[in-house]
């Protein structure tokens, strides 16, 4: 078995995430920021999601066979949505 | 779930039901990759409204998304007080965490039935079909956690929860830390990204 | 053991299991060449009347369904279940319990599926249901109803049978079965696996909004409301695609330990063909548009897509080659296995030619939806997965069974199917270019098609007759043939270390692995061959148990209730809820907490044949 981070490691990761979401909230009422505000807010889920995969689920510290089956199918996903929107045309900027 | 633990180590040293929920886990970001890749693919074209811009209520989701992420947290600390033989912590935690998804779920409720009181349903648009799909099938997997955690916390209440049993704990968790990082992703790209 | 069939309800043997989905399948085999038959028979002669237009779209859609479905993959699984654990070294596979579970809930979703003939409402709209087609306003009997739901269960037990079987390789191999040391069979299936969990994930997602679309009225395949019927396109061929390499990797497999046994020589380039068929699997998931040229994707697109299909030819024609020369220089015995696999190398060689044909979107263009890509798959499927199926049946069934069958019969058995299957396919290929199209009911004379379509049909009752002269030859094995050692054919895996059949432990000992071809190794003394451990006092094996086939009824309750009343669908669901308490806490409750052997696991399970040729002592 694995030696899982203390529960001092679990409440900071936690803070990390609860700032990250209150961030992310406040991007949204900001308008100023608003050409940036789509790949920001995709940037800062993605920390989120990393940290909680890496300490709540330790694939930071598991074995590196989890994280092959679990990353592995990821990269697929995200390949797999990009290319369905790029087919159905999400990424074509409409001129006036 | 259970079977005596000499018979589920195997030739990587590892476990091999810890093994097939990883398994299950990346089929289940193709499912959901699949879900998300419907929702964005319609996104926008839906010819007539409620759109999201009309009905999504941010202040609502921001403290159910908050409340889900906090319940992550108290799943951590439930299996970090079963691993140290703490069962009060684990009574705890344990409780709390399906607590806290119930609470997640009440608001999807409430959510839900605002969201048809004022028009958005599965049939008057594309993105009124593919919302509910895409959160309702993510609403499921939150109650399958719930179930299976109250579960684990009637085990807890009963002492049968032992250090020994770390693992099946563990794997829950997994399961509800997927739930929740899915969430993430459709807080940003559905409720924040409009 | 539990005997008579309280025993084959409960049990959680991976070989009983095993025979259980090959015995299945195989019937499901013949409803699906029944089928096929009919159509055939119907197309005979110009202005056919043998079935109406609407019964005949019914047969395609079940033929292809039964086919994919019903039949190749789970005649697959049998091998899977049955010699993959034996292969790797192992007592059972990772989870015996949910490996029962897979099996119930296919023969039920089956059962489901083909039970819409008996209320006049089989599926219609082809095996791959396009949207429109599928859509209530279209059709709005239960006819699709039955096939969204019945796919969707299947998938379930694909899917579970998936993640069984990928720890069963990944984490139960015997000691020193390194990965590069795992037969190439193995492999494989571990790679079918995968493509099995990524992709069956996205055809359930596509049936869900086809579900919500008939039953709850959405509009996700509607283009009246914005939706798009294309999105049903890309989902499926998503799906669609890798189950390709879904049917015929396991095959490929077969195929790479049926040749190196009667080559006498280990298979030529093991790691090429290893990697080649990851690349095959990786590949799967990035060519599906190729099933759309037709669409108008535009030419970027379809050239990327065109692409990405040739390049899979590379690894596919490594395979091709390595396969050559592995006999190459080999003191060969040709067995009936090995007229398998050589007419699988041969007829799956011209499955994929024509496949690289219309691997360009011009040529494809030409060729869409007519005669000349039936030809195709079913040189891919057929001459491909099927002759690599039966080539496993030979090599195997002595394993399986216990008994030889008839090297007499098994070459009629070929050659009739070999014959019979290129006469009723070959001419398929004129028929398209002569621009016959797919799934038309009937045809005018006089339109050059008639003498082809004849042939065709006279070829299925040939190829029919060759299915025929296995079964004669499997019966005539099961009740008379001589019974079969351990050895029979100076096999190279592990299963040829153990009786034949084997004993339900498999292995008194789990055996030490130190070479790819380790029987082989021990038997020419190049393996350190070990002072046995003593045998164990008992061997830990899984107890049977009720829940799996609870579960499973419980599961097609609720999708009965789907298609009748919602009562039905709450008492399925509380059907599973009940079993899979039971389930998760069938050992818990006996064992209080505590560890204890299964009690199943007598010493009088050691009775049983050591084993014979080599094994590991």
């Amino acid at each position: 078995m694995t030696q899982h981070p203390p529960v001092r490691t679990y409440l900071l990761v936690a803070a990390v995430l609860a700032v990250i979401t209150a961030v992310e909230v406040s991007l949204f009422y900001v308008t100023v920021m608003a050409r940036f505000l789509a790949p920001l807010l995709i940037v800062l889920s993605a920390a989120k999601f990393s940290l909680v995969v890496m300490f709540f689920m330790h694939l930071r510290s598991d074995h590196r066979a989890f994280t092959g089956l679990f990353v592995g199918p990821l990269a697929i996903a995200i390949a797999i949505i990009l290319a369905l929107m790029a087919l159905f045309g999400a990424f074509v900027v409409a001129r006036p | 779930m259970t079977t005596p633990h000499e018979a589920v180590i195997g030739s990587t040293g590892l476990d091999h039901r810890k093994m097939g929920v990883w398994a299950f886990l990346g089929s289940e970001c193709m499912f959901f990759g699949s879900l998300i890749a419907t929702y964005l693919v319609y996104k926008g074209r839906s010819p007539s409204g409620p759109t999201p811009h009309e009905i999504l209520n941010i202040p609502l989701t921001s403290i159910s998304t908050f409340v889900l992420l906090m319940s992550s947290l108290l799943m951590v600390l439930a299996l970090a007080a079963v691993q140290r033989g703490d069962a009060l912590g684990a009574r705890l935690w344990l409780f709390g965490t399906p607590f806290f998804g119930m609470i997640f779920l009440g608001f999807q409720v409430y959510e839900f039935a605002t969201f048809v009181r004022e028009g958005l349903t599965l049939q008057v648009n594309l993105f009124g079909a593919s919302f509910f799909v895409l959160t309702g099938f993510h609403g499921a997997h939150v109650s399958v956690g719930v179930v299976w955690l109250l579960t684990l916390w009637t085990l807890a209440l009963r002492n049968r929860l032992t250090r020994a049993d770390a693992l099946i704990v563990e794997i829950a968790g997994l399961y509800w830390h997927f739930v929740d990082i899915v969430w993430i992703v459709i807080f940003t790209l559905v409720y924040l990204i409009q | 053991m539990t005997r008579g069939v309280w025993g084959w309800i409960t049990t959680v043997d991976h070989k009983r299991i095993g025979i259980l989905y090959g015995v299945t399948a195989f019937v499901f085999l013949l409803v699906g060449g029944f089928e096929a038959a009919l159509i055939r028979l119907q197309l005979a002669r110009p202005d056919g009347a043998v079935v109406s237009a609407g019964t005949y779209n019914e047969l395609f859609t079940m033929h292809g369904t039964t086919m994919v479905f019903l039949a190749v993959m789970p005649l697959n699984a049998a091998f899977f279940n049955y010699i993959v654990p034996l292969m790797l070294g192992a007592r059972d596979v990772a989870f015996p319990r949910l490996n029962a579970l897979s099996y119930w809930i296919f023969l039920f979703g089956s059962l489901f599926l083909n039970a819409s003939f008996f209320v006049n409402a089989a599926p219609n709209a082809g095996w791959f249901g396009y949207a429109n087609l599928t859509a209530k306003q279209f059709s709005p009997g239960a006819n699709i109803d039955f096939w969204v739901i019945s796919l969707q269960l299947l998938g379930v037990s694909s899917l579970i049978a998936g993640f069984n079987f990928i720890v069963t390789i990944l984490n139960m191999r015997a000691p020193g079965m390194t990965f590069m040391r795992m037969p190439v069979f193995v492999w494989m299936t571990l790679v079918t696996q995968f493509l099995i969990v990524l992709a069956f994930p996205v055809i359930t997602v596509g049936l869900i909004l086809l579900l919500f679309d008939r039953f709850f009225g959405t509009n996700f395949y509607n283009p009246g409301a914005g939706g798009n019927p294309l999105l049903w396109q890309h989902l499926f061929w998503l799906f669609g695609h890798p189950e390709v390499y879904i049917l015929i990797l396991p095959a490929m497999g077969i195929v790479s330990e049926v040749l190196p046994t009667f080559a006498r020589k280990p298979l030529f380039g093991y790691p090429v063909v290893v990697y080649s068929g990851m690349l095959i699997g990786l590949f799967g998931f990035g060519v599906w548009s190729h099933h759309m040229f037709t669409v108008g994707l535009g030419a970027v697109v379809d050239s990327a897509f065109a692409v990405g299909t040739m390049l899979i030819g590379i690894p596919t024609g490594v395979k091709i080659f390595n396969w050559i020369a592995t006999l190459w220089g080999g003191r060969i015995r040709l067995t009936t296995a090995l007229w398998f696999a050589l007419g699988f190398i041969a007829m799956f060689l011209m499955g994929g030619l024509s496949g690289i044909m219309h691997a360009a979107p011009p040529v494809d263009m030409q060729q869409q939806d007519s005669y000349f890509v039936v030809a195709h798959l079913h040189y891919v499927l057929v001459g491909g997965s099927l002759f690599g199926i039966f080539a496993g049946l030979y090599y195997w069934w002595p394993k399986m069974t216990g008994r030889m069958l008839s090297e007499r019969a098994g070459r009629w058995n070929f050659w009739l199917m070999f014959v019979g299957f290129n006469v009723t396919f070959f001419p398929m290929h004129f028929l398209g270019l002569l621009g016959m199209p797919r799934r038309i009911y009937t045809y005018a004379g006089g339109l050059g098609w008639d003498l082809w379509n004849l042939v065709s049909t006279v070829g299925v009752f040939i190829l029919a007759l060759g299915i025929l002269v296995f079964i004669g030859n499997a019966v005539a094995s099961l009740r008379s043939a001589a019974p079969a050692p351990a050895d029979p054919w100076d096999g190279r895996t592990l299963e040829w270390a153990v009786s034949s059949p084997p004993p339900e432990y498999n292995f008194r000992n789990i055996p030490t692995v130190h070479h790819r071809d380790e029987l082989w190794a021990l038997k020419a003394g190049r393996a350190p061959v070990e002072a046995a451990p003593p045998p164990p006092r008992e061997i830990h094996l899984p107890p049977p148990s009720f829940y799996p086939i609870v579960v499973a009824a419980g599961v097609v309750l609720a999708a009965t209730g789907a298609l009748t009343h919602l009562a039905l669908v709450v008492a399925g669901a509380l059907v599973v809820v009940f079993g899979a308490y039971r389930w998760a806490f069938e050992y818990r409750s006996s064992l209080g907490g505590g560890l204890r052997p299964p009690s199943d696991a007598s010493p009088r399970g050691l009775r049983g044949q050591s084993p014979r040729s080599s094994g590991p002592r």
